[in-house]
């Protein structure tokens, strides 16, 4: 079976964003950019399925900027088989990127698509989503648990309340939670042989996709301020604090 | 123009925030319908009639609807899109889950977590774990959103909207709902509550989290919450978890205890009204947030803590 996994380049997930001066966006001139921790996750399951046996091979897509290359060879390095980079300048917007792999994964016909849930950039957590619908495929978003027999996938969900399993008849897509498992650390050896695996690299113009924007970012700015800091030395205060000061008891 | 509202329900009520989903509605349209999808959910479209400022309620009832299939969301409601310049749901695990197939199938954006209406095509959003405000103007013919709800105040009861009962869609292919185990608990709901006691890594274990933290909820009548850390590490089932991909809350009193205060659960906290933080570590960033810090370890903390309210008459 093939698993394609989408992964996207991100902000590291250490390192607190700040908006620029001019309201433009967020300043992202000399950050660390690491592979989103989602895909991060989704990559992870991808090489556990592999390692089962239940995966054959592992392709990893991800659509931005030419350094965009360094985030999918994170993911070779992890274990996934080979690469296709759509590049693109600029903010691509979820329902581009959803065309935009749409069109690979016509090419390509991967009985599942396994991705992160959210990415922590731009949090809209709408992509796998907007792919099923394009593919008309089932879905199974935001997964602790996937268990694949033959062509079917059963899915656990973190839902508000508690969990939810759905049986999915491939192919389709299901998006990775945090609890889904734990990635690994890629070794020396195996980061040096994902510099040997091949990464194919496309331009918008040749999947005949629009991706113009259909939401203009008017300004981007930072949030109010907290006043916090304060202390108090006892529970007692505390309390006291609370009733009379605050007011919320 | 006129919009739909995507109600959350549990069957017979309608959850707050729908309330609070149909408020941020009356800020693009006064002709405001509510969906109530599900399964013997007769009485909960009653409910929504009496949220003030609804014009109509659409009942739609079907296996499917009530597992929450999204594909039979996506059907139903892409469906009903000929009438509405709009469609809004709260932005709940079940919203999440299906506004964005909603969106691509009717080739529009979805404006995601919206907390404030500049106008019927601007919206601002929190972006980067709630680090930046992104105002952002739609260009496409209808609006697909996710409404943060915490942000927004609940429209009050006083209506009396008829409830049209409409067709549910065919049952998708492909997809088969297996089972649910949802956490049954008699404290108020993590997203509605008007008071949050959250655990974090320090508590050590799930026993732990139990004997610390349920206690001291009880007492205050507030709902329970965690940290990523305490959920990953098995504390707190998941549906606990506050914090960027997990639930965002803004009650009137937040406790953390034993939360060092990560970027990520700052995202779904820092909106609260008063934040008290119970840590041992004096330089833990929760404290750069909290109305008030108590620098002490909880074993002892939590026990004067529970002391001191009884004293106050809690």
């Amino acid at each position: 079976m093939k698993v394609l996994v989408p992964v996207k380049r991100v902000i590291d997930s250490n390192v607190k964003a700040r908006v620029k001066a001019d309201q433009t966006g967020v300043d992202l001139a000399n950050v660390k950019m690491s592979i989103n921790p989602f895909c991060e996750i989704a990559v992870e399951e991808a090489v556990r399925l592999k390692e089962k046996g239940v995966a054959s091979e592992i392709v990893v897509v991800s659509i931005g900027p030419a350094q965009a290359q360094e985030t999918i060879r994170t993911a070779l390095a992890m274990g996934a088989d080979r690469g296709v980079l759509i590049q693109t300048a600029g903010d691509t917007q979820p329902l581009a990127v959803a065309k935009l792999l749409k069109a690979v994964i016509d090419e390509e016909k991967p009985q599942l698509v396994l991705m992160g849930k959210q990415a922590i950039d731009d949090d809209n957590n709408a992509t796998g989503q907007m792919l099923a619908a394009l593919l008309n495929w089932p879905q199974a978003t935001f997964a602790s648990k996937i268990e694949i027999d033959g062509d079917k996938a059963r899915v656990t969900r973190e839902v508000d309340g508690g969990l939810q399993t759905l049986e999915l008849t491939l192919p389709g897509i299901v998006t990775a939670d945090l609890r889904l498992n734990e990635p690994r650390y890629a070794s020396l050896p195996n980061i040096m042989k994902a510099k040997k695996k091949p990464i194919d690299v496309k331009e918008v113009a040749s999947l005949g996709v629009d991706v113009t924007p259909r939401l203009t970012v008017v300004k981007v700015t930072e949030p109010p301020k907290r006043q916090g800091g304060a202390k108090v030395e006892t529970a007692a205060e505390l309390v006291s604090k609370l009733k009379n000061e605050a007011g919320v008891l | 123009m006129a919009v739909l509202v995507i109600a959350d329900h549990d069957n017979v009520h309608v959850r707050d925030t729908t309330h609070k989903t149909v408020s941020a509605a009356t800020k693009l349209s006064g002709d405001i319908d509510v969906l109530v999808a599900g399964k013997d959910c007769g009485a909960a479209a009653e409910a929504a009639g009496k949220i003030a400022g609804v014009r109509k309620v659409l009942l739609a009832e079907s296996d499917s609807l009530g597992e929450g299939l999204a594909e039979a969301f996506q059907a139903l409601v892409v469906a009903l899109m000929a009438g509405y310049d709009a469609v809004l749901t709260p932005a709940t695990s079940q919203g999440k889950n299906i506004a964005p197939r909603i969106a691509a199938a009717l080739d529009v954006a979805q404006i995601s977590e919206i907390v404030e209406v500049i106008d019927p095509a601007t919206f601002v959003r929190p972006i980067y774990a709630g680090n930046a405000l992104e105002t952002v103007r739609s260009s496409d013919a209808k609006k697909v959103i996710t409404v943060r709800t915490s942000v927004f105040k609940a429209a009050p009861e006083g209506g009396s909207a008829p409830v049209e009962a409409i067709a549910a869609p065919a049952a998708p292919a492909g997809i088969r709902f297996i089972g649910e185990e949802v956490v049954k608990s008699d404290r108020p709901e993590l997203a509605a509550a008007k008071i949050v006691v959250s655990g974090g890594r320090a508590m050590g274990s799930a026993e732990e989290f139990q004997r610390v933290i349920e206690p001291l909820a009880d007492k205050l009548g507030a709902a329970v919450g965690a940290s990523r850390a305490a959920v990953d590490a098995g504390y707190a089932p998941n549906d606990y978890q506050v914090g960027q991909t997990g639930k965002v809350v803004a009650p009137q009193l937040y406790v953390a205890v034993g939360i060092s205060g990560a970027i990520q659960h700052l995202a779904g906290m820092k909106d609260s009204k008063v934040i008290v933080a119970i840590n041992k570590d004096p330089d833990a960033p929760i404290f750069q947030v909290a109305d008030y810090g108590l620098v002490a370890d909880y074993k002892a903390a939590v026990p004067e803590l529970m002391e001191a309210l009884s004293q106050a008459g809690k």
